[in-house]
Formats: structure tokens, C-alpha cells, sequence
């Protein structure tokens, strides 16, 4: 068995140069050639330091103070520099676009073997095996931005198996895509260890998305050290992942609910396998009959209204094909769809960024179309889902004025303003930190700041979640549920579905520019055909409510979210 | 969006060329139409780049947005070479013919109109092969090809990886523009060209910062990959040269030959019709 160790950290610890505190603590973990383990744990965790160290970019590009001892292929990892390690580790990025090279996707794929002086005969030989190995044969000569997230993903894997690497490293496959292309990424993962072989590591927090294929081995970090190493069936009986601030399989916190205990017997990290007796099928019944059905909310006022509104592309892409939608005042609601599907462009109407040529969009009874995108901007705000893309100045305060400086306000009223705005988003304490000393989560209350303060009634944000673990997650999400507790209307465009289930009571669901459906978000997910036109995925709790017999998932759904939220709320007030 | 590059994939002898051939016609065409004033010469290649045009099978509503930038150009150069130095062409030609008098120092004089006619003329003769150059080479292939010549691998790459990003970034701009615009940022020719120009600062330092993010990840990539591990790589869109390349190599350095013998042998830059 030993000579079977492809990757054996012996008591490893690590500390970047620029830091005071070693990010990684005395940590020890054998991957067997062949296997497949989920890395998971909270951002900061140290999951990403670990991925670094095996794929070679520390101490490369990322210097360091190494203790212990990494052994990779057999040898010193610390020694044999990327290009040695790039032989036996393939890594595919979290960020599928960022880290397409090439100007086509066969240019991707040869890359490695351009920069390994293959021969142009033997590289176009070879890149056509492995293009038709992640099924992207089709577009070999098609640029990136032809392309879908989930191609890009497959190219990228292409790209890397090209070196015939022992080990492929998966640094967050799941970020950037939808959930249908996270589920078919996992499946294709899972193809191609049984095909070559490969160890396969993922890194990765969306635990029950990756547990959708069996995985070998689930290392849990915290902290800089690990803190579960073992199957996924035991960790998902024990209550150390709601511990580390990662969610849980939802089916699984159903089941917790319910009052079911949870042994590896049972196989609870696969929804597939899971067994439960009549009895405990019994028990989640007897819990869905208990739990009080939460109110429908009333009917508000009308804030927004578009009607038949009809938009074209320069170019001829038909994007919005007569969308109707009616947003009412204080409401919190989610748009998805797939890319492409018309959400962005819609929402780029409402703001004025493009002007649909046919169709009428009201705020309060006004025509919009009479309004430029400035005057539009006082009372629809939008927030872009990078904030690096918005922030322009360098202190906190300055950013969060620009806006109100822009329209003349008198600085005296800047200053009141920008104060209680920053109050409000909890950033009065950093109003005169320079925003580079912000995290990402921060920063984008700065954008969020930016845009309140011009006193919008309604904000569009752009996947305000995206790349955030859970804790980031709900810390935003709740900062935004309490703006529109406040009464601003919020609009948010997203592919999570936590999101839509978890906070938006409605959601708008976009496809090939037309509005497929305008109902409650459990609806939405329960619902098998709109499910697979958008790219989401059906929820887990529509299967354990199947399998348990009853026969309203969507009911189900709903008192779940309500008893879900109940119980966080109750352990942050701890 | 308009692209710089603007890549057009068509069957054609002149898409067969390969990149570096196509370059070093470019270079060598230009040089030849930039350094004199040979107007029969300059007529000629004008009648032998539309001639090429034909040949590529690029449309003319291919390249329209490019074409009319530069026809846009070229009438504003005429405008203020008429503006500022109205008897030019007498002081060149070394005669004056007055046609007509507009107003104060501005005379309308045949030689005035005829070196106008030379300066519309380089436009006209070099401007297609410029287009042609950049409707029928591959991007991908142009690295390969500068790499071929003679520059290093590594400058090549960062050529075609700014080729690959200049779409990302173009959109990338515009979103930001359209969000600060949002905020109250003025771009428009509401505001002063001076208060523009600071305010476009506004979409800068964000398009900067999150360029720079991405230099980070690409070359991450890059190096995860082996780039820079030998000293030479191989290309998977490189080509060897054909016989046409070497033909037509062959023919625009006889073309820059001829221009240069033709300028002495004509005693000066300027082709004289007026004596």
C-alpha cells in the first residue's frame, strides 16, 4: 500500500511570508493513487493553502516558511518546482475564464503541450483524444466567449489531462456555474477518475452538490488544521460541519428536524442510498404535519411595472422578447435563468443602460423612458456583482459620497447622509479606513452603501453571493433581508438556489428572453420542467419529501426554509 | 462591439498566407506607399490592394465600421493640411495655377488639389492592405508568426493573450462605464472635456484593479501549465511557409526595391506634373 501514496503531508505546516501566523498546523494526509476526496472547510480555512502546496504555487509564486514534510510523486514537492509538479498535478482554477489561455479551445488544450515542444502533428493528434474525452470535440475552434461556463470548465480540464497527471486538483469547480452544469461537472468528474484512474481532490464547500458522486474521503478543515478526515457518511452524523459555518445536505438538516438520528448505516451522503425505516419516514411525516404553515404575505402596492417590453441587440441577438414583470414596493425577489437567458439584459433596461424598442417600463407611474440612466439612478439603484468594478476612491467615505458630490449636494448634507448610510450598513466604525483594508465582504457593502445613499427606492443586485462561503453568505443575505425589512425593494439576479429558496419568497424565472414563470421560489424548484429549462436543479428536500410519502413537496419546502430560518436566527443571537 | 481584430474566416489564397509572410508584406507595402509622392506608383497600388481586396472575399459591410473611421480620418487630415498651409502644393510643385478664391489667404490652386489628391492616395493604397492584413490573419496564428520572425515566444504570447482579453476588457469597460454613469458621473458632452477626462479616472481605476486580478490568475495558469519552462515552444496554429508565401514576399520586397530606385531615378520624393 505505501508505494501507492501519491501526496503524503507528514506533520506540514505553512506560513506565508507576509503574514504573522502560519496558515496551515501540523497537518497529515496520504492520497492514494486513484482516490477522491473532498477538501472542504469555511474561507480562510486554509483549504486553498493546501491546494497551493500540491499544485506548487507555494513556494513558487506564493513564498513562504514550510515545517514538516510534502511528498509528492515520491519526492520532495518543495523541490521540484512547478514545472516538475505540473507532470504530476493537473489543477483546474476556480475561475474557468480567467484561466483560459488560448484564443480557441484547441489553442487551450495544446498549451501545456506548445510549451512541452510537441511536435504540431502529434499536438493536434492528441488534443483531438482528449477533447472528445470531456465531450468538447463540437467547439475545438470556437473562442472563449463562445462558449458556455461549463465548457470553459471541461476545456480547462482538457487542458490539464493533456499531461497525463496523476493527480487533477479541482479548486472550487462549482463557483461559477449553474447549478445544472454543477451537477453535470460533478458527473463528469466522477467519469473521468473511473476512466484514468486519476487521484481527483476537490476543494470545495458546496458539500451536498459534490456528494451528488461518491467520494472516498471528506477532509474537513478549520482553521489551518483538519479536523475530520473520513468517510462522509460519519461526518454527516456528527454536527461538526454546522460547527465550521458550512451547510449541511439540506435533506440531511431536514432529517436532524425531524428528530431522525443519523448513523453511517444509513448512508446519509447520498440521497440516493439513504435508507430510512417506515419509522423514520414516519417521524419526518409527523414533523411536517407539526410545523405551523408560515403566512403569505400580503399584497403590496405597485412599484414597477413593465409591460411587452422588447429588446435587440445592434448585432441581431434578440434578447428580451416582450417581458412583463410587476415588482410591488417592499418586496424582496430573485430573477434566474441560465446565461443568456435575458436577466442581465432586463435588468440593464431598467436601468437605462439600453433602450428596448418596444414595450413600457413604469416606476410609481412614470414613464422610465423619460428618464436618463442618472436620473433613474435616484430611484432605481444597481449593484455590480464584482465590487472591485465600482469602487473608484480610495477612502470609504469619498466612495459612498461619490454619488451625492456628483449631483451637487450641498457637503454639508453629504456628510449627514453618508453617516447614516454608513450606520445602516454597519461600516460607520471603518468610515475613515481606506477601503483596501476591507475584505471582499465588506467591500461590497461599500457598493451597496454607495447606492443606498442616493435613496433608491428599489435595488438590482448582480449575484451578490457569488465566490462566498456560507457565513459570507448569510451575512450578506441578512444585511440585505434587513435593508428590505427597512422598506427598500430588492431585486436580486442569481443562479443560487439557497438564495431564492432561503430569501426571496418570489422568484422570476427568465428563458430565451421570455418570463417562464412568476411564482413562489419552492414552487419554482419543484417544478421538474422549469427546473430543467433554467439550469437549476430540483431541491433534495423534494426527494426526501417523496420518499417520505408526502405528497405536497413544495409545502414541504416552505416549512422547512421557515424552520431553518427560525433556528438561525436563534444561533446567532447566541 | 466592435473588434480591433477583427478576424474574418473565408477560403482565400490571401487567408492562406501564412501570418508572418502577411506581415512582412504589410511592413514592406507600407514603407513602400509612405515614403514618396509617386502618384502613377501610388495610383497602381491603390488599383492592386482593391484589386487583393476582391481576392480576399472580405465584404465591404465587413469592414465598414473600420473603413468609414479611417475615410473620417483621412478628410480631416485634407481639411486641416487645406487649413493651415493652403499653398503646400505651390511651394512643393514650384508653379501656381489659381482655379479659384475662396476667401482671404485661401486660394484654390491645381497644385494645392493635387498634392491633396497624393495624400488621399496613400490612404487609398495603404489602408485596404492594412484592413486585409487584419481581416485575414488569425490572431492565434500572428503570434506564431511574430515568434517566427525572430521575436521572443514570450513577447509573441503577451501579444495574442492582449488580442485574447481586448474583448473581455472592451466589455468589461462598458459595464463599469454604465454603473458610474448610474452614480452620477457625467460622460457625456454635458460636461467640459476637462471634467470628462477626470471623471473617466472614475472607470480606470476599477477596469485597473480588476485587470490586475486577472494577471494574477492567467499567469497562475500559465505557469501551472509550463509556459516559460524552455527555452523554445512549438505552436499548435503555427504553419510552415508555402510556396505563395515566399511568392509573395518575393514580390512586395521587389515593390519596396522599385519604390526606392523609383525615387532616385525620379530625382526626388514628388512626382511633378506641372512642368
Amino acid at each position: 500500500m505505501e508505494n501507492n501514496t501519491v501526496i503524503s503531508f507528514e506533520d506540514f505546516g505553512f506560513q506565508y511570508t507576509a503574514q504573522a501566523e502560519p496558515t496551515l498546523y501540523h497537518i497529515n494526509l496520504n492520497i492514494q493513487k486513484g482516490e477522491k476526496v473532498l477538501i472542504a472547510g469555511p474561507s480562510g480555512c486554509g483549504k486553498s493553502t493546501i491546494a497551493h502546496c500540491i499544485n506548487g504555487l507555494i513556494p513558487n509564486r506564493y513564498p513562504g516558511k514550510a515545517t514538516g514534510k510534502l511528498t509528492i510523486g515520491g519526492k520532495n514537492a518543495l523541490e521540484l518546482g512547478l514545472f516538475g509538479l505540473s507532470k504530476i498535478v493537473g489543477t483546474v482554477l476556480q475561475d474557468a475564464d480567467g484561466q483560459f489561455i488560448g484564443l480557441t479551445v484547441a489553442e487551450d488544450i495544446a498549451f501545456a503541450l506548445e510549451n512541452d515542444n510537441i511536435p504540431n502533428d502529434e499536438m493536434h493528434e492528441h488534443v483531438k483524444t482528449v477533447a472528445k474525452l470531456v465531450d468538447v470535440e463540437q467547439v475545438l475552434h470556437h473562442a472563449p466567449h463562445e462558449i458556455s461556463g461549463g465548457q470553459k470548465q471541461r476545456v480547462s480540464l482538457a487542458g490539464v489531462m493533456v499531461n497525463q497527471v496523476d493527480v487533477l486538483l479541482f479548486d472550487e469547480p462549482l463557483a461559477n456555474l449553474d447549478p445544472a452544469t454543477g451537477k453535470q461537472a460533478i458527473e463528469l468528474i466522477d467519469r473521468i477518475q473511473k476512466r484514468t484512474g486519476c487521484a481527483v481532490i476537490i476543494i470545495e464547500h458546496r458539500i451536498e452538490d459534490v456528494l451528488h458522486r461518491n467520494v472516498d474521503r471528506v477532509v474537513l478543515m478549520g482553521d489551518g488544521r483538519i479536523l475530520y478526515d473520513g468517510s462522509a457518511d460519519r461526518m454527516l452524523c456528527s454536527d461538526l460541519l454546522q460547527k465550521s459555518g458550512i451547510r449541511e445536505p439540506l435533506y440531511v438538516t431536514a432529517l436532524k428536524y425531524a428528530g431522525v438520528p443519523l448513523t453511517p448505516e444509513m448512508h446519509p451522503a447520498s440521497l440516493h442510498a439513504l435508507s430510512l425505516s417506515d419509522g423514520q419516514k414516519q417521524q419526518v411525516r409527523d414533523w411536517f404535519d407539526h410545523q405551523p404553515t408560515p403566512d403569505k404575505t400580503a399584497e403590496l402596492p405597485v412599484l414597477f411595472q413593465a409591460k411587452g417590453v422588447d429588446f435587440t441587440y445592434p448585432g441581431g441577438h434578440h434578447a428580451l422578447k416582450g417581458i412583463d414583470v410587476t415588482i410591488r414596493k417592499g418586496e424582496m425577489l430573485s430573477i434566474v435563468g441560465t446565461n443568456g437567458a435575458g436577466k442581465s439584459t432586463f435588468s440593464k433596461a431598467v436601468c437605462g443602460f439600453v433602450r428596448p424598442q418596444q414595450g413600457t417600463m413604469t416606476l410609481n407611474g412614470t414613464d422610465l423612458a423619460t428618464l436618463s440612466i442618472k436620473e433613474r439612478a435616484d430611484h432605481i439603484g444597481y449593484v455590480m456583482q464584482n465590487p472591485n468594478q465600482m469602487i473608484s476612491k480610495t477612502q470609504i467615505f469619498d466612495e459612498v459620497a461619490l454619488g451625492l458630490r456628483n449631483r451637487g449636494i450641498p457637503e454639508e448634507e453629504v456628510r449627514q447622509r453618508v453617516e447614516d448610510t454608513l450606520k445602516i450598513c454597519g461600516l460607520y466604525s471603518f468610515r475613515n479606513w481606506p477601503v483596501s483594508a476591507l475584505s471582499y465582504g465588506q467591500k461590497k457593502r461599500v457598493t451597496i452603501a454607495s447606492i443606498l445613499v442616493l435613496q433608491p427606492e428599489m435595488i438590482l443586485l448582480d449575484e451578490p453571493t457569488a465566490g462566498q462561503d456560507f457565513r459570507h453568505y448569510t451575512e450578506i443575505m441578512d444585511f440585505l433581508h434587513h435593508l428590505n425589512k427597512q422598506g427598500v425593494t430588492v431585486v436580486l439576479i442569481t443562479h443560487d438556489m439557497h438564495l431564492m429558496l432561503e430569501y426571496t419568497p418570489r422568484a422570476v424565472v427568465f428563458h430565451d428572453g421570455r418570463v417562464i414563470a412568476d411564482q413562489s421560489a419552492a414552487q419554482v424548484l419543484n417544478d421538474p420542467q422549469i427546473v430543467e429549462q433554467a439550469h437549476l436543479k430540483e431541491t433534495s428536500l423534494y426527494h426526501l419529501s417523496m420518499t417520505c410519502g408526502i405528497p405536497a413537496p413544495e409545502e414541504f419546502t416552505r416549512r422547512f426554509i421557515a424552520r431553518d430560518q427560525e433556528v438561525r436566527r436563534v444561533d446567532q443571537s447566541i | 462591439m466592435t473588434n480591433l481584430f477583427n478576424y474574418i474566416e473565408r477560403q482565400s489564397p490571401i487567408h492562406r498566407l501564412t501570418g508572418a509572410s502577411k506581415l512582412v508584406c504589410l511592413l514592406t507595402w507600407s514603407l513602400a506607399a509612405m515614403s514618396g509622392f509617386h502618384t502613377p506608383l501610388l495610383a497602381v497600388l491603390t488599383v492592386v490592394s482593391l484589386i487583393l481586396f476582391k481576392v480576399s472575399k472580405i465584404k465591404l459591410k465587413d469592414i465598414r465600421f473600420m473603413l468609414g473611421f479611417t475615410m473620417v480620418f483621412m478628410l480631416l487630415n485634407n481639411l486641416l493640411i487645406f487649413l493651415f498651409s493652403p499653398e503646400h502644393g505651390v511651394s512643393i510643385y514650384g508653379s501656381r495655377t489659381v482655379l479659384f478664391h475662396i476667401a482671404g489667404p485661401y486660394v484654390v490652386t491645381a497644385e494645392q488639389l493635387f498634392y491633396h489628391l497624393n495624400v488621399a492616395l496613400k490612404y487609398t493604397c495603404t489602408i485596404p492592405i492594412v484592413l486585409l492584413f487584419v481581416c485575414t490573419t488569425n490572431p492565434s496564428e500572428f503570434a506564431a508568426s511574430l515568434n517566427r520572425i525572430g521575436v521572443s515566444y514570450r513577447i509573441s504570447y503577451a501579444v495574442a493573450l492582449s488580442l485574447r482579453y481586448i474583448p473581455d476588457i472592451q466589455r468589461e469597460y462598458a459595464d463599469i462605464s454604465q454603473a458610474q454613469q448610474a452614480r452620477g458621473i457625467e460622460l457625456s458632452k454635458k460636461a467640459s472635456l476637462i471634467s470628462r477626462l477626470k471623471n473617466v479616472s472614475g472607470i480606470l481605476i476599477p477596469l485597473i484593479l480588476s485587470s490586475m486580478e486577472r494577471i494574477d490568475t492567467i499567469s497562475n495558469a500559465m505557469e501551472l501549465r509550463g509556459f516559460g519552462k524552455s527555452p523554445k515552444r512549438t505552436w499548435y496554429s503555427g504553419r510552415p511557409f508555402s510556396k505563395g508565401d515566399w511568392i509573395a514576399m518575393t514580390l512586395c520586397i521587389g515593390l519596396l526595391i522599385f519604390s526606392f530606385i523609383l525615387t532616385i531615378v525620379n530625382g526626388g520624393r514628388y512626382f511633378n506634373p506641372f512642368i
